[in-house]
């Protein structure tokens, strides 16, 4: 079943923020990453899918229900963890997670209590006195405690520390593995390829590439390292080149037998072509449309 | 109610202040008040001699020598201005808190629609009001009780009942103005209280600008016609009201279509 459908979705702002022609399909039960650099449009997305914003022009559903008008039964099935976490300052830890579990018409203190616990929360304390990190918490608390079907998580991990986020991924995870859909955005590529199934890369508003992971990480493009020879082969369309002290490193997209001649020539002693890691890929598609501009 | 709950704990400590100001400068007034009788004759003189600032204030109608006219002079520019300036505070912050402070996001995607929110803040702003007035009716009840006088009740409680929808009113146009702006405003709040205040002074003085008074709330709840007449302009406040459901009107329309700002 698809869970998010987005059609033509558009939502321009007065200048060059915003989403434009946004087709985007997750189903239910996926794990789903959604990359792009700060400011491609990850945040105006979601916010859009959660009605916070007003769409320009499209549509889109969860669940089967129009954004706008089902706004309500959507958000009581999402839990969302927005990037920047920022709650009532006055409010204590333990206040903030029962106000939103009373705005939901939810009982949910067991899990808020599991969670915290999990997460080494002090309830105790007010908003005004944590840190980036513990408010983060609080967002996570916040987004899950009320076991929702379609988890929506706006750069979670920002101001984690390493424990905790490997802390928060097993509980994604465990929601996951419950039958939760989980939409990941971020711009860490290792967490996106680490724990999702599929993503859709989003470059100034556009979405550029929508594929399973490891069908992203196959792409044509070759990381190729030549050792013998410090610079890259006349004629080769190479990009990202690195040269090193007995070798040169670079992304190719072209010919491979074109590579093969020319390399040929060249008083090489070793060559390596892998397959990129995302990190790679990401910078590939990102070039790649800089190209076509 | 848990939006209704959340803002009337928020907003607890900003109304305690609030209302202990107004609260204390009235008992200071009601105080003075038995210096000023005994002193009657002089001050009474001053104060209905001072041209057009006597008319300015309504000082030409009401006497000072009685508590009732005393406390409509003194008391309702202290409840006027410090009532007007709490509601429209109250009320232009209660929207436009929650963008400046980053906590829309947080409060909006939880699946209450907009409405529902705009209406438990609203209703909290309103709670506020009234509690307050109540506090400060009683807080004047009692100072009068202490300095051995009593007031005309009747227009006792006119003239806080104008008061009362006076807030009501700034509050209603403020939440308006509050759904339109996504940082502070707090300064467009006070600077509406105090244009109204000073239209009404206005309108007083000059007879060109009797039109004023259609559009100031300060008008109806002018000490000096409410204590002579014994009674509320229901015109004014009628115009009053429905400028007061236009404010709201204008916030629920406006809030319901908004870009919420991250």
């Amino acid at each position: 079943m698809v869970l998010i459908e987005t059609q033509d979705l558009t939502k321009s702002y007065g200048k060059s923020r915003g989403i434009r022609n946004l087709n985007l399909r997750v189903n239910e039960g996926e794990f789903f990453g959604f990359i792009g650099p700060n400011g491609a449009g990850k945040s105006t997305t979601i916010r859009t899918l959660l009605g916070l914003i007003l769409p320009t022009s499209g549509q889109a559903r969860i669940f089967g229900e129009d954004i706008v008008r089902g706004k309500k039964e959507i958000l009581s099935n999402v839990g969302y963890m927005p990037s920047e976490a920022i709650f009532y300052n006055s409010m204590k830890v333990r206040d903030v997670i029962s106000f939103s579990a009373k705005m939901r018409n939810a009982a949910c203190a067991t899990e808020a209590k599991r969670l915290c616990e999990r997460l080494q929360l002090d309830v105790e304390k007010r908003i005004e006195e944590l840190s980036l990190g513990n408010r983060k918490k609080v967002a996570i608390v916040c987004a899950l405690q009320h076991m929702p079907m379609l988890c929506i998580l706006d750069e979670p991990t920002s101001g984690l520390d390493p424990l905790m986020q490997k802390e928060f991924f097993d509980i994604l995870k465990e929601r996951h593995s419950a039958g939760a859909t989980i939409f990941l955005s971020s711009h860490v590529l290792s967490e996106i390829q680490k724990n999702c199934s599929r993503a859709g890369i989003i470059k100034e508003g556009e979405l550029i590439a929508l594929d399973r992971v490891e069908n992203l990480s196959k792409t044509s493009a070759r990381r190729v390292v030549l050792h013998g020879v410090t610079s890259v082969p006349e004629y080769l369309q190479a990009k990202s080149a690195e040269v090193s002290e007995d070798g040169v490193s670079f992304l190719y997209s072209g010919d491979i037998r074109e590579l093969l001649r020319a390399t040929a020539q060249l008083p090489i002693y070793d060559i390596s072509i892998t397959e990129p890691d995302l990190d790679e890929v990401f910078m590939h598609y990102y070039e790649k449309e800089e190209e076509n501009v | 109610m848990t939006v209704y709950i959340k803002e009337l704990k928020q907003a607890t400590k900003s109304w305690c202040i609030w209302t202990a100001a107004i609260s204390f400068m009235l008992l200071i007034c009601i105080f003075l008040f038995p210096q000023m009788k005994s002193e009657m004759s002089s001050v009474s003189d001053v104060f209905s001699n001072m041209g057009s600032f006597t008319v300015a204030f309504g000082m030409d109608k009401l006497s000072f020598g009685e508590l009732m006219g005393f406390y409509g002079i003194e008391c309702g520019n202290v409840l006027g201005i410090g009532g007007g300036f709490f509601a429209a505070l109250a009320g232009t912050n209660i929207l436009a808190i929650e963008e400046k402070e980053h906590t829309a996001e947080f409060l909006l995607t939880h699946p209450v629609s907009r409405t529902l929110v705009l209406t438990e803040k609203l209703l909290s702003v309103m709670t506020q009001i009234l509690a307050m007035n109540i506090v400060i009716v009683g807080v004047s009840l009692l100072s009068a009780v202490m300095i051995g006088e009593s007031f005309e009740l009747r227009e006792f409680f006119l003239l806080h009942i104008a008061y009362l929808i006076l807030q009501m009113e700034i509050a209603c146009i403020c939440f308006g103005i509050s759904a339109f702006i996504k940082r502070g405003g707090i300064g467009i709040g006070l600077g509406l209280a105090l244009v109204l205040y000073f239209m009404n002074i206005i309108c007083n003085i000059s007879a060109q600008a009797d039109f004023l008074k259609y559009v100031t709330p300060y008008a109806y709840s002018e000490a000096g016609n409410i204590i002579s007449e014994s009674k509320l302009d229901l015109r004014l406040i009628g115009v009053g009201v429905v400028l007061a459901a236009a404010g709201v009107f204008i916030g629920y329309f406006k809030y319901n279509h908004k870009d919420i700002a991250c």
